[in-house]
């Protein structure tokens, strides 16, 4: 039990003299995952919405791997794009690899069929009747594509927390692509690992308690959208 | 169909050789169909009778299989006209369908797609917010109003638009009825001021006899009728419309005598007369409304009556509808009667009672099954 307490009080202490050290992997760990979250909405709800509305041959094999994707294990994730971005990899004359960047490509990878399968499920579930509603109007492609992703922005602001959620709190990719490198690489799953391996609980219980608070903040933001717009 | 009281205008609207088929089945054949202009057209049929197909291929949201489509003397084909030609029309629909956000700003969301500037928009979205009644509601969500407000919100969202040809698809079915009756009322009103191009579909007789200037009866994916309201409704052009438009009694009959416009037809042994050319020999189908049949108990001195046709019979059945009663009345052939609870009341009237059924010969319409002479042509 005591290990509990002397984290929350490391904890506090660590956010209170704001330790360099934390600061940095915080504000990498949030870089990392925002961006990858954002790159993801953008191909993911364009890809969602298009296999939302249309019927094609091999489409339901498509939408069968995007579903397998979404529970696609991290570690395996990691462990293709390192071989895709090694030295004498396909990729190897990016040198990606072991740089926040390839971290964030592994994380799109980890996020993107979840957005794109929920935005794909939240397309297909407007009454297709409120579609012709919108041609009607007058709506062009565009803004019939603009208008059914507005009405859809409350399962889409669920998909962006579920896709946020299961790439902050990955490691397994991070790890592998990224090489927890102090003070390059390193966030904070990564860095848990590497406390608790080297027993010092303490601190990594601290660092679980921050990670924890500020995924909690970015889905209170989110979360708030959400309501906020349903109830206005 | 005689349309020659109608002045030569070009026809707003023109579909011909229209057909569509869905799922494999030919759900829609319309050799030719005319929308008049700042006229009220209303399509009546049965549920499945292909209405709303036909509501959607004129307001260019169905494809067709084959036919054309031709709005303003111009008939419809490339993609990007369809896009220019859907913002001239608007459409309402069965279900309300308002985005979830305010009632403004699904007011104003045609208008913004088209292209409208701010203020052209905001002027028309509260004269018509105002109009609907639903000006106090402009900052509510929509998606907590009730069918009532919500449909008046998708009526004012289309009127704002001030499109030149306007599709009501079923715009009251899922209403409870004071709400109905109101808003019928409402639009009626709108749709006589503003005088838009109206084309309707319905399967409530009574919204096509409140709205319409002319009237198209679709049965089975095929127009069976279109004429005024009154010619719809009286004289039926075969024994389906018949039945659709509310004529009980369909009696098979000969003519068997005719003199001055006045023909006498027999059904099962007993002589009516109609008013009607059609000469003897011609073998017809009677049909008879049944709020046209008064009914009276037989009395020495009977009161004197205009009407032609008085057969006694004997009462088989009664029914109670909303405000009236529906009896039915065996004269030798079975003949349908709509009385008020009142009457019915002070007549007395119970099953095998002796009864008196009048009806105007005027009231009668005959359709020939040999022709002999028409008087009124189908389609």
């Amino acid at each position: 039990m005591d290990v509990f307490i002397q984290g929350i009080v490391q904890a506090f202490q660590l956010l209170i003299h704001g330790d360099p050290e934390v600061l940095r992997i915080g504000a990498l760990s949030l870089a990392v995952s925002l961006s990858a979250t954002a790159i993801s909405l953008l191909i993911g709800v364009s890809l969602g919405t298009a296999l939302g509305l249309t019927r094609f041959v091999g489409r339901r094999f498509l939408v069968s791997l995007i579903n397998t994707g979404m529970g696609t294990p991290p570690v395996v994730v990691g462990l293709v794009v390192t071989i895709l971005l090694w030295r004498n990899g396909p990729l190897g004359v990016l040198h990606l690899l072991f740089t926040p960047q390839a971290m964030i490509i592994a994380q799109v990878i980890i996020s993107l069929p979840i957005i794109t399968g929920f935005t794909m499920a939240s397309i297909q579930q407007v009454d297709p009747k409120l579609r012709l509603q919108m041609l009607a109007l007058g709506a062009s492609r565009l803004q019939l594509l603009w208008l059914l992703i507005k009405e859809t922005r409350l399962p889409l602001l669920a998909a962006v927390m579920a896709g946020f959620g299961a790439i902050i709190s990955e490691v397994g990719a991070s790890m592998m692509v990224g090489g927890n490198i102090k003070g390059q690489t390193r966030v904070f799953t990564t860095a848990i690992v590497q406390e608790t391996g080297k027993g010092e609980f303490g601190l990594a219980m601290a660092l679980s308690i921050i990670l924890m608070v500020l995924v909690f903040f970015v889905n209170l933001a989110l979360t708030t959208i959400q309501q906020k717009s349903r109830l206005r | 169909m005689n349309q020659s009281h109608m002045p030569e205008l070009p026809y707003a609207l023109e579909a011909s050789n229209l057909s569509v088929i869905l799922g494999g089945q030919k759900v829609l054949e319309i050799p030719s169909l005319h929308v008049l202009p700042n006229q009220v057209l209303i399509v009546i049929g049965p549920n499945g009778s292909g209405k709303t197909t036909l509501l959607l291929s004129l307001a260019l949201l169905l494809r067709p299989a084959s036919g054309t489509i031709s709005f303003d003397g111009q008939s419809i084909s490339n993609g990007s006209e369809i896009l220019r030609l859907r913002r001239r029309f608007a459409v309402v629909f069965q279900e309300s369908l308002l985005l979830n956000t305010t009632v403004w700003d699904n007011v104003t969301l045609g208008l913004r797609m088209r292209g409208f500037k701010n203020d052209e928009t905001k002027v028309r979205t509260q004269k018509w917010l105002e109009r609907f009644g639903i000006a106090s509601l402009a900052r509510r969500q929509a998606k907590r109003l009730s069918g009532g407000e919500a449909k008046r919100v998708s009526l004012a969202r289309a009127f704002a638009l001030q499109p030149e040809v306007l599709f009501l698809d079923e715009p009251f079915a899922a209403l409870d009825s004071p709400t109905r009756q109101a808003l019928i009322q409402d639009l009626g009103h709108v749709l006589r001021e503003t005088g838009v191009t109206t084309v309707m579909v319905t399967h409530d007789r009574n919204e096509a006899l409140a709205l319409a200037d002319r009237v198209a009866v679709l049965i089975n994916g095929r127009l069976r009728q279109i004429g005024l309201p009154e010619e719809v409704f009286s004289s039926p052009a075969d024994e389906e419309v018949a039945g659709f438009v509310g004529v009980e009694n369909i009696l098979p009959g000969a003519v068997v005598a005719q003199k001055d416009g006045i023909a006498s037809v027999s059904i099962e042994g007993r002589q009516i007369e109609a008013v009607s050319r059609l000469l003897p020999g011609a073998k017809v189908t009677v049909c008879l409304r049944p709020e046209d049949v008064t009914l009276t108990v037989p009395e020495p001195k009977a009161a004197a009556s205009t009407a032609r046709n008085r057969l006694s019979g004997r009462l088989v059945t009664t029914s109670h509808l909303d405000s009236q009663v529906r009896v039915t009345l065996d004269c030798g052939f079975p003949l349908v009667a709509l009385i008020t609870q009142r009457s019915c009341a002070e007549l007395g009237l119970a099953p095998g009672r002796e009864v008196v059924a009048s009806f105007k010969a005027s009231s009668v319409h005959l359709i020939a099954r040999s022709s002999v002479f028409q008087t009124t042509g189908a389609v």
